[in-house]
């Protein structure tokens, strides 16, 4: 006979076990002192695993307690809690920060030059964005890390290019360190002329429309490569310029050929329309190919990841970087500082980038020569042209870069550059579009 | 010795009686009582509600870094927005008219349900609260399945008896009209329970009385039941309007606010606004900018309801 032997008192403890499994308490014989870091949650399970035993090594080697949370994404659970910890000024000690998280927080910020310093001198500069997003009136308030930054090209089904546009993305772009072949004809025209292609065979470009941050990253590296601001370094609105026209007129061909459902599309409509077979090319981190590989092999095995196209002003490729901050009222702001440095070193962000097979960018370009990027398969080296390579003659881009940060959010975050393109699907004429924007940068501006 | 001993014990007990005298005397006072059994309640609304509501208020009224207090001048900068002023009428369009259609689905369900015999009812009644009980965002990440932009269940029917594929979010008036129908769906039964209870309450003499007089089934509605039914129908569309204006979830899963934009409502404006563009002072404005309107419409519903109970026990 079956009893039930679950008691209130034992229910109760399973539940208190059952919430405290996201953290992670390491504490060594002899700690000296105490310092809690919430992590970006990695939406590969590796990635946390192998991110525990470098805590865990670093709290051994150190004599330190060092209390680890893996803070998810979803439901924008990061974010809220940056907020919440922001307001009640207390919480971590050191928390991730997503891309314009540093720049909302920065007077909550504790400067880590030292840390900078230390590690660029050792590693080199990072990229032009990283220092955007992070670095105010001249001091670094949050290490750039690998973890969770990512870049957001191409990612195409090689056969349908091949057939359907012509073009070949594994010879354009091999996965070697020598010369790219397709990097010069890989245009935005070229971009245009394969989108309506594939388009014509039923298998359009997945490139969305909504305000999620792919479909505005993917903007945002358009926009760029036609020299094309909405507000400039300054402050200034520029979006009445020849260059946003220039843009405007590119996309009203474009959006003809995207998918129908291109301006509901949000942050996953992309992923499912490559691992469903429906489409030929969308711009994201190698995520998609790596649920393909799982889900639809035959897909993942001819899917190439690569660079985006260039424009007239050259080629931009979208980047995401996220950060790694101390706040001001953090207790034990030395051993945090230590902490990151230590998960900064090239052979830790080397382990932790292997684990997710290559889907983490180091933020330092000496980094770019871990193997893994060559090795991942199948198809084999198919995203070594997932990180912007010195062949591929493009630099990282953040869409409503340059324009001042506290704009640029705004900019980013409610989406101005795909939904500009959404109203030119939806029949607008060009100044209709540009009056539009005009009057939303004003509001952001002011 | 002996003396000093016999003074000191016969004065301690007098103070004891003293003080336990006046804690006595005070604590034989009802209000007193009633004060101290209430604290933990009053500590709790302080805290979590009046607590908050005051903080976002003096938020509200901040610059963007906090650092400068600039009075109404975030409400009047959103104003001044197209943006906006598309989120009022979009919240406004949202919530009066679900409202409506909840409360007037609500009313022919309670009065369908009124009629089934006690036994049965039991039955309806439980298969109709189910929307009501699962958790709004699980069950509209299930109607999002259902009108998703590239594989809607709903798409793929219209298409099996030839019907174009409609862009069930992909298109502004579509879009606010799923969020709409998800919301009546989810609301609805919480109507239905509540106009149910009051149907129970109506004296079956009223009716008697109205059938002896020769009043149809419209005169009984129109002069018995709704009558009888004013007040529990003002608190319910008092009670959702104010959720259904404060409504989060459907928006932000099933369109996030778009396309372009036009489904904005204030509670996902003001997450964007405020916790994803960093500007919190601004997201709290346009978090309570319905809060005086609602509390005027709420002032004046209740005090309807209050004049209406008197009257009732007079």
């Amino acid at each position: 006979m079956l009893t039930n032997n679950v008691t209130r008192r034992k229910a109760l403890k399973i539940g208190a076990a059952a919430a405290a499994l996201p953290l992670v308490h390491i504490r060594t014989a002899g700690a000296a002192g105490k310092v809690s870091i919430g992590f970006w949650d990695h939406w590969v399970p590796a990635g946390n695993d192998v991110m525990k035993k470098q805590v865990a090594a670093f709290a051994e080697k150190n004599k330190v307690e060092v209390q680890a949370d893996f803070i998810t994404t979803i439901g924008n659970k990061n974010l809220l809690t940056i907020a919440a910890e922001a307001q009640a000024k207390t919480g971590h000690d050191a928390l991730a920060f997503p891309t314009w998280n540093v720049l909302a927080y920065a007077d909550s910020l504790e400067p880590v030059d030292d840390v900078m310093g230390r590690l660029t001198t050792k590693y080199g500069q990072t990229n032009k964005v990283a220092e955007y997003l992070a670095k105010v009136k001249g001091h670094w308030l949050a290490i750039p890390t690998s973890s969770g930054t990512q870049m957001k090209g191409p990612c195409a089904r090689i056969s349908i290019m091949k057939e359907a546009a012509g073009l070949d993305p594994v010879a354009m772009f091999p996965a070697n360190a020598g010369p790219a072949p397709g990097a010069e004809s890989w245009t935005y025209d070229a971009h245009l002329k394969a989108a309506e292609a594939c388009a014509k065979v039923g298998k359009a470009f997945g490139i969305g429309l909504g305000t999620t941050p792919d479909s505005v990253d993917t903007a945002g590296a358009l926009f760029a490569a036609y020299g094309a601001e909405l507000v400039n370094a300054k402050g200034d609105i520029t979006v009445k310029s020849d260059a946003v026209r220039e843009v405007l007129e590119y996309a009203q061909r474009l959006v003809k050929v995207l998918p129908k459902d291109a301006v509901s599309y949000d942050d996953a409509s992309n992923n499912r329309a490559l691992i469903s077979g429906q489409s030929a090319l969308i711009w994201n981190p190698p995520s998609a190919w790596a649920v393909a590989k799982r889900d639809n092999r035959p897909v993942a095995e001819d899917s190439w990841t690569f660079t985006a196209p260039t424009g007239p002003k050259g080629r931009f490729v979208p980047h995401v970087p996220f950060f790694w901050g101390i706040w001001k009222f953090s207790q034990n702001k030395t051993a945090a500082k230590d902490l990151i440095d230590y998960l900064m070193q090239r052979e830790q962000v080397e382990a932790r980038c292997n684990v997710v097979e290559g889907y983490d960018i180091p933020p330092f370009d000496s980094m770019l020569d871990f193997k893994v990027w060559e090795n991942v398969e199948p198809p084999k080296g198919t995203v070594y042209n997932y990180p912007v390579r010195l062949q591929h003659k493009g630099v990282a881009h953040i869409a409503a870069l340059p324009a001042p940060p506290e704009i640029a959010v705004q900019i980013y975050n409610q989406g101005t550059m795909p939904t500009m393109f959404a109203k030119l699907l939806s029949g607008q004429s060009i100044n209709d579009v540009i009056a539009w924007a005009q009057n939303e940068l004003e509001g952001f501006v002011g | 010795m002996a003396d000093a001993s016999t003074l000191a014990v016969s004065f301690m007990p007098t103070r004891r009686v003293a003080r336990h005298g006046s804690m006595h005397r005070l604590m034989r006072h009802r209000s007193t009582v009633a004060l101290l059994m209430c604290s933990p309640l009053f500590v709790l609304i302080g805290g979590l509600v009046v607590y908050p509501a005051i903080y976002a208020i003096y938020l509200s009224m901040l610059n963007k870094g906090m650092t400068q207090f600039v009075g109404l001048h975030n409400f009047a900068f959103l104003l001044k927005r197209d943006t906006f002023r598309l989120v009022i009428f979009q919240s406004c369009l949202f919530a009066v008219s679900a409202v409506v259609m909840k409360a007037f689905i609500g009313f022919v369900l309670a009065h369908l349900m009124h009629n089934i015999p006690s036994g049965r009812q039991r039955i309806w009644r439980g298969l109709l609260l189910v929307p009501w009980v699962i958790p709004l965002a699980l069950s509209t990440l299930g109607w999002w399945w259902l009108f998703d932009p590239s594989y809607s269940a709903f798409n793929y029917v219209l298409n099996v008896f030839g019907f174009p594929t409609v862009a069930w979010l992909g298109e502004a008036w579509p879009a606010r009209l799923c969020m709409i129908t998800v919301n009546v769906w989810f609301g609805t039964p919480f109507f239905m329970i509540m106009y149910l209870a009051a149907l129970k309450s109506v004296p079956e003499q009223l009716y008697e009385a109205a059938a002896i007089d020769g009043a149809g089934a419209l005169q009984k509605l129109f002069f018995v039941t709704l009558p009888m039914m004013r007040n529990i129908i003002s608190i319910t569309v008092l009670f959702s309007l104010i959720v259904t204006f404060a409504n989060f979830d459907i928006v932000r899963i099933l369109t996030n606010g778009g396309p372009e934009s036009k489904t904005h409502v204030f509670a996902t404006y003001a997450f964007q606004v405020g916790i994803q563009s960093g500007n919190i002072p601004l997201g709290a404005s346009v978090s309570l900018f319905m809060f005086p309107l609602l509390a005027v419409f709420a002032f004046f519903v209740l005090r309807n309801v209050t004049r209406r109970t008197k009257e009732i026990a007079a």
